[in-house]
């Protein structure tokens, strides 16, 4: 089983973020850059069909220099290779024209399954994994929260759907999944898996080179802006010991959930 | 403009979040002069939807699409929208639509605006996204040409429909290539959810912000101590430190309150569909960016281990 896992680096959910002067990026030197939760999820699930039934696990990611980062962390926790699309605008392309990207790339591999996390923690499309799926002909499914490999042919995933529901789903390979969280547990990597990058490769390619990369997006974001408030919210403030007075007196009083 | 809304069902229920973006399709037509179709796979579905303001309703029988395979679906929508060449075609963000509407995007090769939560027209047609988990929005615009477009749960509100009569027209579909390499078997759910958080009048619910598994203690004394339920945020229940019945959002359950405390929960959309409805909201969170804020009734902005044992401790005495 060849398999491929798509991540994206994305800003740590505890980084404050602000937005930049221009109204469309965020300043960057207050954020820590990590790998997109639910990618974390779908490598785990990768090295454990790897496991399980042998074959080779393939990180790829798209991004800036920094998304290299996310590759070594795939590598130290045990995928064999990994394969770097170099793209610094890909910021302002929307995700069809990535989608293409990703596919031009990857079609040589000839994958039996591509996985992705079910979206990003910053764009959140939850989209590129079908696109792939519609331009190299494979079979897809989302929300992964089980697999189980039938056989050469076939994987059944196990979808989640809404108000607890599920569904398995037959698919036939070579296929792209996107996996939820909380599928597995993910591992760290270990002292001898961060050792063993060096003797890994990462293929790079330049986005520019792909001749399927559209020039200009044909969605343009026209600006970022925090949220307008909704509701009046009555701020507590004080030391530890006075919010925790004032609270006490709030839910007897006022909310009245004490007897 | 033309817009196409895909309404989704269930064994012909109209799914909630479909009818509200055909509210959104229609808050569209009125301010560009467009017209909207209602397309439904279900013909009960489409004697229903005759009953709104629109311009007719498209209905497609076939039993390939009884029930949802993302094949056949896709198949049905590019034939429909190779014949009806709609400007845009309109969804509910469900879990169903992320399992076609993406691939449609492609298989038409044209883009898809997703999970937006509303629409404004002032100088161009542009929406709203909710990013970084709720942290931003952003405005967007297509720069040319059709595209399809989905919007979030309760980004329009269904009782604002406005009603009409309309012809349904009977479209046909060729599905014989549609492909047989998706097959989906029976929706089934897991063991019954041992915990109803409805019965509980307070709800402490904690976040990652707890940091980790022993500190759990630390929200069941206080949800104790209020004689309350304990809940959680899906990262908490991802981690295995709570069971998943426990688990409030639009994959957990849904609860309303008459307290609800956010220990370290950030606020992102997938939370707040599962807590908005809570009587009293109040939320403690060291950022005070945190996007919880915004629905909050009182807000803290401080460290929970700081607050939440010396907050037990005065319940305690009180
Ligand atoms: C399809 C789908 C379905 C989903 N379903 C659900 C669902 O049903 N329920 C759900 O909850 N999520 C769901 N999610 C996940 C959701 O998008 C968020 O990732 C999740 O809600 C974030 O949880 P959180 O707020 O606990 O964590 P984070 O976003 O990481 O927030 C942690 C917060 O804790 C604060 N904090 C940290 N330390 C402290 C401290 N010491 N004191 C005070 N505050 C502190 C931080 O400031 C931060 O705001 C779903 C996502 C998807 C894509």
């Amino acid at each position: 089983m060849k398999i491929c896992v798509l991540i994206k680096q994305v800003p740590d959910k505890d980084s404050s973020l602000t937005i930049a002067d221009d109204h469309l990026t965020l300043v960057e030197n207050n954020i820590t850059w990590v790998s997109n939760e639910s990618d974390n999820y779908a490598l785990e699930e990768a090295l454990q069909l790897r496991e399980k039934h042998g074959g080779e696990v393939i990180a790829c990611t798209l991004g800036k220099d920094s998304a290299r980062q996310v590759l070594k962390d795939a590598l130290a926790k045990g995928a064999d290779r990994g394969i770097f699309i170099s793209d610094s605008s890909f910021e302002s392309l929307d995700v069809l024209s990535l989608g293409k990207v990703f596919a031009s790339t990857l079609e040589k591999e000839n994958f039996d399954l591509i996985m992705s996390g079910l979206q990003s923690d910053d764009q959140g499309n939850s989209q590129l994994g079908l696109i792939i799926a519609e331009l190299l002909n494979m079979s897809h499914g989302t929300l992964g929260m089980g697999t189980e490999i039938i056989d050469d042919s076939t994987i059944r995933l196990k979808k989640e759907l809404e108000g607890g529901w599920f569904q398995w789903t037959k698919l036939s390979l070579p296929a792209s999944i996107s996996i939820q969280s909380g599928i597995n547990s993910p591992r760290y990597a270990t002292l001898k898996g961060i050792m063993m990058v060096k003797k890994k490769t990462v293929d790079e390619i330049n986005a520019s080179d792909v001749a399927s990369r559209a020039s200009a997006s044909n969605i343009t974001v026209k600006k970022l802006y925090v949220p307008d408030k909704t509701k009046e919210t009555q701020f507590i403030e004080g030391s530890p010991d006075e919010i925790s007075e004032q609270l006490v007196k709030l839910f007897k009083n006022d909310i009245k959930v004490l007897n | 403009m033309k817009i196409l809304v895909y309404i989704q069902q269930d064994e012909g229920k109209i799914n909630s979040v479909s009818l509200e973006a055909l509210k959104g399709a229609q808050d569209i037509a009125a301010q560009t002069n467009g017209t909207v179709s209602a397309l439904s796979f279900n013909a009960d579905v489409c004697s229903q939807l005759a009953g709104y303001d629109v311009a007719e309703v498209l209905v497609v029988e076939d039993d390939n699409l009884n029930t949802f395979n993302p094949l056949f679906y896709l198949k049905a929508l590019e034939d429909i929208a190779k014949a009806e060449s709609p400007d845009i075609i309109v969804f509910g963000h469900t879990y169903e639509a992320r399992d076609w509407a993406p691939r449609l995007s492609a298989r038409l090769d044209i883009p898809f605006i997703s999970d937006c939560i509303g629409f404004k027209n002032e100088d161009e047609l542009t929406f709203i996204r909710s990013i970084y988990q709720g942290k931003f929005n952003s405005d967007s615009v297509v720069n040319n040409g059709a595209f399809i477009v989905s919007f979030q749960s309760g980004a329009f509100r269904v009782d604002g429909l406005q009603s009409g009569s309309a012809d349904i027209r009977q479209v046909t579909v060729d599905l014989s290539g549609a492909g047989d390499s998706i097959a989906p078997e029976e929706k089934f759910q897991e063991a019954e959810q041992a915990i109803d958080l409805n019965q509980a009048d307070v709800i402490v619910s904690v976040g990652r912000g707890i940091g980790k598994e022993e500190n759990i203690e630390l929200a069941r004394e206080l949800s104790k101590t209020l004689g309350g339920e304990i809940a959680s945020s899906r990262p908490v229940v991802d981690a295995g430190w709570l069971e998943s019945s426990r688990q409030v959002g639009s994959s957990g359950q849904t609860v309303s309150p008459k307290l609800y405390l956010a220990l370290g929960i950030s606020g992102a959309i997938q939370h707040i569909v599962g807590m908005k409805g809570s009587k009293n909201i109040v939320v403690i969170n060291k950022d005070k960016n945190a996007p919880l804020f915004e629905i909050a009734d009182y807000g803290v902005v401080g460290d929970i281990f700081e607050i939440v044992p010396k907050l037990t401790e005065k319940l305690q005495n009180a």
